[in-house]
This record gives structure tokens, sequence and C-alpha cells, in this order.
């Protein structure tokens, strides 16, 4: 499996590191709401087809990436840095 | 139906094993059903064989979407174990291995279930330590646990690396005797022939494709071979549990679908007779009866609903084999291959009514499925029947999460990775 890094070109999946689902939103740290904080800890929406994830590309350039894979075939669909702000202007991967 | 024995095999073999009878029967689905289980896995089938000796309920059907044994009961490394910290765990896993004991001669099929022992390897003194403690465990919840040092490990299994120089000495490691190996397929097999002997429709290729609803109660399901009504609707899945849930309208769930990989060499003579694991990174191995090393190691790490894994994951374990058997360096690799694992986020699984009227669940079996298939068929049955659930499987709820109340056997936290 390669990852398409934006800054390296595309790497072997061995140089990054997996950071799981990207679609979690964490609660107010100040909420008391436990099955707001039960959702976020625990479940997963876990789909067949495309998955939104994080990755990090530890053994590279260390940036944080945002990806969208097929969990099906393992397919890399997009690519785009985690921080939404180091998306605008960059070139494509 | 098939019947073994030494004169049928003779009386076979004389007239060109042309007269076998099928294990099982193939029947058409029936419109509806007291129990439809989902799932004609190692734990679907043994859910059905213990639902109708236990509890008399035979008026039963497994689904399976593919062949019988297609899925995990057909991929994994064979192990039975108990070797855990956690009472719960314990209580459960050794419930298991008693059932194990019995389990060619309850349903006259040769298991080959062998109580050869699994080594888990020790490689510095707080892991000695933490392994020493679950012995202790082990042996108060009425299993069974032994200490070995490294001259023991040397006679039991010569093979091992224990020179001072590896890469991570061995100081010891805990020996379980009751634990072992099984022949999986034989499982499937077994609980399926048993479970058809007794009336229950074992439909495959047979695929759920959504679920009936009388109100808001689970009411049968919707498959490739038509809509099957049932009182209660079981699902044991494990690899798949989200996209049953999915169909359910249940889309955030405990669990994340992962892949791991498993591995067999090429045959070699007697080499090791017992389960040994590597505690210097993660693998456990076996020798086959037919002489092929089986093994395994971690997940590779990612979401996954593919049933094949990456280059770099066998490598790694590939790298763990080699520092424990420095003699299998020159081994080829037979083959390989890869299932889903449905991980838990607390490592333990899930055995329980609901999580909607109707429905009944077991999954969450991380990578650990294979050696609980009789408990969890003997529990899930008897939550089935009963609407409770049995004292073994009693922890091992879905609300567990909520509550905080999660098994842990690692302590680790939340994460889709434990085992």
């Amino acid at each position: 499996m390669l990852i398409p890094c934006p800054h390296c070109g595309p790497r072997d999946v061995s140089e990054f590191s997996y950071q799981g689902d990207a679609t979690r939103t964490r609660p107010d740290p100040a909420s008391t709401d436990m099955k707001a904080w039960h959702d976020y800890v625990y479940n997963r929406p876990n789909p067949a087809g495309p998955h939104r994830e994080y990755w990090q590309h530890a053994g590279g350039c260390r940036v944080h990436l945002l990806l969208t894979r097929d969990t099906l075939t393992h397919e890399v669909q997009a690519v785009a840095f985690a921080r939404a702000g180091l998306n605008e202007g960059a070139g494509k991967p | 139906m098939a019947e073994y024995s030494a004169l049928s095999l003779l009386k076979n073999a004389l007239t060109g094993n042309r007269d076998w009878k099928p294990a099982w029967r193939k029947p058409e689905p029936k419109p509806s059903y007291d129990v439809i289980i989902i799932g004609g896995g190692g734990h679907g089938l043994a859910t059905a064989y213990y639902l109708a000796k236990e509890h008399g309920i035979t008026n039963v059907a497994v689904l399976e979407k593919g062949w019988l044994g297609s899925g995990n009961i057909g991929r994994n490394t064979t192990i039975v174990r108990s070797n855990y910290l956690l009472p719960e765990s314990v209580r459960f896993y050794d419930f298991s291995v008693k059932l194990w004991e019995n389990l060619s001669h309850e349903l006259n099929y040769n298991v080959m279930f062998s109580q050869r022992g699994i080594l888990n390897l020790a490689h510095s003194p707080s892991q000695a330590d933490d392994y020493i403690r679950r012995g202790n465990a082990m042996c108060h919840g009425g299993g069974d646990g032994v200490w070995l040092t490294p001259a023991e490990i040397a006679r039991k299994v010569p093979g091992v690396d224990l020179s001072r120089s590896a890469r991570f000495p061995v100081i010891g490691g805990l020996l379980q005797p009751r634990a072992g190996t099984a022949r999986h397929d034989a499982v499937a097999w077994g609980y399926a022939r048993a479970a058809d002997r007794r009336g229950v429709d074992i439909l495959e290729n047979c695929e759920v494709t959504g679920f009936l609803r009388d109100g808001e109660k689970i009411a049968g399901v919707v498959t490739t071979r038509g809509e099957i009504r049932a009182k209660k609707v079981a699902v044991a899945v494990a690899g798949s549990t989200s996209r049953l849930m999915g169909m359910a309208g249940i889309d955030r769930f405990p669990i994340e679908s992962h892949v791991l990989q498993a591995f067999v060499s090429e045959a070699i003579k007697p080499f090791v007779d017992c389960v040994v694991t590597f505690g210097g990174g993660h693998l456990y191995m076996s020798q086959s009866d037919k002489g092929g090393l089986v093994f395994g190691g971690d997940l590779d790490g990612y979401n996954s609903y593919a049933q094949r894994g990456n280059l770099p994951l066998v490598e790694e374990v590939m790298g763990e084999m080699v520092a424990m058997f420095p003699a299998v360096a020159r081994l080829r690799l037979l083959r390989s291959w890869g299932g889903i694992m449905d991980m838990s986020m607390d490592g333990s699984p899930i055995i329980t009514g609901g999580p909607l009227p109707g429905m009944y669940l077991n999954c969450g079996w991380c990578y650990g499925g294979f050696k609980a298939t009789p408990a969890s068929g003997f529990s899930f049955a008897w939550t089935i029947a009963k609407d409770e659930p049995h004292a073994v499987n009693a922890p091992f709820t879905l609300s567990r999460f909520e509550r905080g109340a999660v098994i842990d056997e690692k302590g680790q936290g939340p994460t889709p990775k434990l085992h």
C-alpha cells in the first residue's frame, strides 16, 4: 500500500503511522454529557468502503494527513493535510 | 449422513470413494423459524448446536453468506488457551477449554484437540513479573499456569534462541499445559453435522441484505434467497458486525474492523511440540500435524474489510520468527492469508441480548475468537433461549462501555487494537 504524501510523493505504508477515524469530534472538555463522551471515546462508524482517517508520515516529513481510503480495496482516494489551513495553495500531491 | 469408521473408510476405498454421503443437508429456506442465526462460522454453528442440544430449540436456521467455514473459522491459527488475567476472562475461557476437552466425544467428530501447552516467552524482568502475576491469576481462577526457567525451556523447546546475545534474551516463560491447538475446519464441520442432525437448517450462499421489522421488533431477515421470518434473530458475524448493525439502523458501534494476517511454512519434521509466543514483539506459532509451522503476529493496524494485508507486517512477523527460532531462517513460506477481525474497544467480546428487540448479538472477538467457539456457542444459545445471560457471559455486555465496566486485559484504555 502506497500513501501519496503531499510533500514526499507516494511512499510505502511502513513510513506512516495510523491515527484512526477522522470523523470523531471531541465534546467540549467542560461537557458532562456522558452519552456524548461515550460516543466519542468508544463508538465508530467503521464503514466498509470510503473511510476518512488520519495518518502521520512519521518516518518521513512528519506531517499529519487526512486520507479518504476504501477499506474494501485499500485504495487511497483522496489525501490532504490534516490541518485544514495548510491545504490552501498547496500543490497537488 | 456421513459416518466415519475404519469399516466405512475401507468400504469406500474399495468403491473408489464415490459413495460418501454429505455430512449435512442442503435444505431450501423455510418461510419462518423460531431462531435465525446470521453467520455460519464456528460461533454461529456452535450456537445452533447448543440451542438444539441444551434447550431443545431445533426449528433453527444458520445463514451463511458464502460456504460453510469460509470466514475466520477457517483462517485462524487454531490456538486454544485460557491464559488470561481478569476473573471474567479466566472464567469464560477456562469454561471454553473444559468444553474443548470433551468436544470430539460430544460431536462424535475428531476435532483433533491437542493439549500440547502454550508457552509465553518473557524477555525482561518486568515482563516476567507480569506473566507470573497472570499465571497466579490463572491458578487462582481454577486454571493452570507454570513458570519455566530458561533451562526448562531449553529442554521443552530446543529450537528457541536462549543465548544471552539474542536481541531480546529469554529470561523465562509462562506455560499453560492445558492449552493447545485444534483442527479448525473440523470444528466447523463437526458442529455443522451435529446441528444438522438435530434438525437445524444450514443455509449456505444466503447473504443477509436487510432486516424485517414488526414495529420496533426485529422480525426476520431479507436475504439473497428470499425473506425469512423468525421470532429471534441472532447475529454472529464477527468481522462484519458493523455492516449488519448498519442494516438494522445502528450506524455507530464500539467496533472497528481490522485485517490480521496468518502464515504457514512448508512442512518440516517435528520441530516444536507446543504453542510458543514471542514476548519481544507479538508472535504466536505452532506446528501443524502436517508439519507446517503455523504462525501470526499483530494486526496490520488500519481499518480494513479486505481479506488481505500488506508486506510491512509480513516482514515484521518473519523478523520475530527468526529472532525466536534462528533455525527456521531458510524455511520457505507456503501460504499467507488475511481475515477481518471485529476489534472491540476493550479487547473483550460482546455476547448479549439486543441491542434491538428480537435481536441477539455475539461479536467483538478481536483476534481470539477460535478458542472461545464452544463457550461462545454455549452461552449465546443460553442467552437466546432464556432471554438472560449465562453466568460466564454476563459481564460481556454491550452496555459495559457506557457504564465504565470494561474488561480490559491490558489495562490500556479504549483502543480497537487489543486482544
